[in-house]
């Protein structure tokens, strides 16, 4: 480090690649778990524990999927094959939602059980089927399977552009989790706000005994929003997997932040569960960061830091969406967009 | 016909529990005594578990998804209270760790009340985030001197050295003090939300127990916790456990000629010091749940039990006739996670070792939910039943998948990959196989095995 002076311009750049772009891409991340959560809270009334591990499952398509197609020779250079095995793995996971569905949570909305607790029970059995699964035909040890090209520009080619003396690198796991996220965000709000179905689906949601009067068909409501959940569920646990690798014990905790971010948002609310997860990926990555290099580019000699400078240990950065979640319980349990039911079942 | 149908329903308990005795009899006769008494010392201890979680959910309808992390407040009570104090390292970072602790919830404690006072809240944060750079860096500073005093054999602060029977009831304090927390922030709100909190709050504990390793050692584990009976080796030596051996086997060793007959007793003291000393344990273990199923027996069947079933039935009924709900809820998911912690120092005395890595969600907190619901919620004897089913099951059904790939590998011939593929994967198969049991139960008997008893009907 041989700057002595004051230098803004590198200390963005340094906070630009270690901080803004990995929170920005887990944002997105999380956001389209958490959007599947909000889905299946707003439709089947209850907290989907499973949600984590059915990520697991969906990438596992995915990886097996593209394992057979690179083996065939079917990839696009410079794409990862994972992209291209999505449409594949999005039927897969469809028929496992669809046949969960069918097998275990029909009956209780048959019966009209109560869906909140007899929910989240029947989550966490099926929860515990899908990990068991998933860890049965791909291991429990963490694995990469990201192929293609790994940067859209590099550290040393952007030093090389720019002239500076940090670098920005921009990975392609980061660039098609944003844009990919972007795209999903809008399809889905187009789909809520302007189609018929989208339309029905929010009437459901919002009052189910006028919606079933109205004539719309809940089991086609149910299936619909099934299908959203299986879009959603297997691109983000594909997009995360292709940024920090596929483990499953990994997976089955994102659960944690997931519903903090749907909790901060708001439970039930669509745009509060994409603030939510962008708040909970700042935090946790700002939090766990250390600024020591930052505040050597930024402070005069005589005041630079000898330790890290680092406000929570990387090891607890599952801690860092519970306290999220326990501050939001504390001091505004509906969350930032007034979510649906506070009190009671 | 249907007098002996309402025979075996009144009798379904009883021929319950004796069908699993015969069960474990002949496990007992075929394989080893020794195994079957663990077998039955963990069901035990796993009945005190699910009688916890049974108190919670049967009686309250409170989801507890952080068993795990209730039982490892349990298990790390003993370490804190049994082991022996480790004065080099007290000396080295002791003060400073307590001056850290005591900046730490000094601060806690000034960021709390001046904001009830009502003190500017930009102005209350300021002195939170520097008291909290202050208690890190002298926390840091501590943990470090700490951790370095013999690293391979203590590197941390050690416990006070009292019978470890203290720590079962610290354990359940420590487990209840978490509960209550927990509790007062979630409780009345939406019931998801406390499902969400205790699944953060025990993987927190557990995150925590695994990285601060001048708490209790971290992953590097803690070996030789003291035990309440006694060791094997001394056992050996006792003179009655001899002579009860040696008159157990009598007719057998008159046959042997004197050096023989010396080591054939020695093979027998042996094996009988180990079952005496899982014997002591399944004593001990027993009449602790025993005394807990005649307490909570006895709360459920006093004018409390009718408020909090009352309550559970139709919760807006009860707080019509003015009964505090909230609080109410509070009291059981308190007491509900003391059981639990109880049961978690239990298990660490049995086992003598603690290892944090053992703590795994599917091993404590779904099995007991497991055991919960087949046994049949809100019945305590059922509880009991459901955790030995269960583990029986649990602990049989490794072997017994490798047996069924070993069988088929006898038909097909060595070093077959997809073969051994299956053999090192097979145990993930046993979540898949507990999951289903408990969507089958939910399913087609929501009841359980000995379904709740409604006296009021």
């Amino acid at each position: 480090m041989t700057s002595e002076s004051i230098d803004i311009i590198n200390a963005f750049a340094l906070l630009t690649n270690f901080v803004i772009l990995p929170a920005l891409s887990y944002g997105s991340q999380l956001a389209l778990g958490a959007l599947a959560v909000t889905l299946v809270y707003s439709i089947l009334r209850f907290s989907n524990f499973a949600q984590g591990d059915s990520m697991a499952f969906g990438t596992m398509l995915v990886i097996l999927i593209s394992g057979y197609m690179i083996s065939r020779g079917w990839t696009i250079t410079g794409v990862p094959t994972a992209l291209l095995a999505i449409p594949m793995a999005l039927i897969g996971m469809s028929i496992y939602l669809l046949t969960m569905d069918r097998l275990v949570y029909r009956h209780y909305r048959r019966i009209k059980a109560k869906q909140n607790i007899i929910g989240i029970t029947a989550s966490i059995g099926i929860m515990f089927v899908t990990g068991g699964i998933v860890r049965f035909v791909l291991g429990a040890s963490a694995q990469r399977f990201g192929d293609g090209e790994r940067f859209i520009f590099s550290v040393r080619e952007f030093k090389a552009f720019t002239g500076l003396e940090q670098g920005i690198a921009l990975k392609t796991s980061q660039f098609l989790t944003i844009t990919i996220a972007l795209l999903l965000v809008s399809f889905l709000f187009y789909f809520l706000q302007k189609t018929k179905t989208g339309k029905a689906m929010r009437a459901y949601s919002d009052n189910e005994e006028l919606a079933l009067l109205s004539g719309i068909d809940p089991d086609k409501v149910v299936q619909i929003t099934w299908l959203l959940v299986a879009l959603f569920t297997t691109i983000a646990g594909t997009l995360y997997g292709l940024d920090k690798g596929f483990a499953p014990q990994q997976y089955h905790l994102l659960l944690l932040p997931i519903f903090a971010s749907v909790i901060v948002g708001g439970i039930g609310s669509p745009i509060g569960a994409i603030a939510g997860a962008f708040l909970v990926a700042f935090s946790e990555i700002l939090l766990t960061y250390a600024y020591k290099k930052f505040l050597i580019y930024l402070l005069p000699l005589s005041m630079h830091p000898t330790s890290l400078v680092q406000l929570i240990g990387t090891e607890y950065k599952y801690a860092i969406s519970f306290v999220i979640l326990v501050i939001v319980l504390l001091i505004r349990p509906t969350g930032l967009f007034k979510g649906k039911v506070i009190v009671g079942e | 016909m249907n007098n002996l149908n309402t025979f075996w329903q009144a009798n379904k308990a009883i021929a319950c529990f004796t069908i699993m005795g015969l069960i474990l009899l002949f496990v007992g006769l075929n394989q080893s005594w020794a195994l079957v008494l663990g077998i039955i010392n963990l069901s035990l201890i796993s009945a005190i578990m699910a009688l916890g979680v049974n108190i919670q959910w049967g009686y309250a309808g409170l989801f507890n998804v952080g068993i795990m992390g209730f039982a490892a407040l349990g298990g790390v009570s003993v370490v804190l209270i049994a082991q022996q104090p480790v004065t080099e390292a007290i000396d080295a970072g002791g003060m400073k760790m307590l001056f850290a602790l005591i900046l730490g919830v000094a601060t806690i404690a000034a960021g709390v009340l001046l904001n009830r006072r009502g003190v500017n809240k930009w102005l209350v944060s300021v002195i939170v985030v520097i008291g909290y750079l202050f208690t890190r860096y002298y926390f840091s500073e501590a943990a470090d001197l700490i951790e370095k005093v013999d690293p391979a054999i203590t590197g941390y602060l050690g416990g006070f050295g009292l019978p470890v029977a203290f720590s079962w009831v610290v354990g359940g304090l420590a487990a209840a003090g978490a509960a209550w927390w927990i509790g007062k922030i979630t409780l009345g709100l939406r019931t998801d939300y406390l499902a969400i909190a205790t699944l953060g709050i025990s993987e927190i504990i557990l995150y925590v127990i695994k990285n601060e390793d001048w708490f209790v050692r971290g992953l590097k584990n803690v070996y030789g916790l003291p035990r309440p009976v006694p060791y094997e080796v001394d056992m050996q030596k006792s003179e009655w456990l001899q002579n009860i051996v040696a008159w157990i086997h009598r007719s057998e060793l008159q046959l042997l000629s004197q050096s023989d007959q010396i080591d054939k007793l020695g093979d027998y003291v042996r094996g009988a010091s180990v079952v005496f000393v899982k014997l002591s344990y399944s004593g001990l273990i027993l009449l602790i749940l025993v005394a807990f199923i005649l307490l909570s027996n006895l709360a459920l069947n006093s004018p409390w039990g009718r408020k909090v079933r009352a309550i559970r039935d139709n919760e807006v009924a009860a707080s019509a006739m003015g009964k505090n709900i909230k609080r109410q809820h509070l009291q059981i998911f308190v007491l509900g996670s003391a059981i639990v912690g109880v049961a978690g120092a239990l298990l660490v005395t049995y086992d003598g070792i603690f290892i944090p890595t053992a703590y795994q969600p599917l091993r404590f907190t779904f099995l007991i939910w497991v055991m919960v619901i087949l046994g049949g919620s809100g019945n305590n004897l059922g509880s009991v039943l459901g955790a030995f089913i269960i583990w029986f099951i649990w602990i049989q059904s490794g072997p017994m998948g490798l047996w069924v790939v070993e069988m088929l590998g006898n038909y097909i011939q060595e070093g077959n990959a997809p073969l051994e593929f299956i053999e090192n994967r097979v145990h993930y198969l046993r979540l898949v196989f507990m999951g289903t049991i408990l969507l089958l139960i939910m399913r087609f008997s929501p009841g359980g095995i000995l379904p709740e008893k409604n006296k009021e009907l």
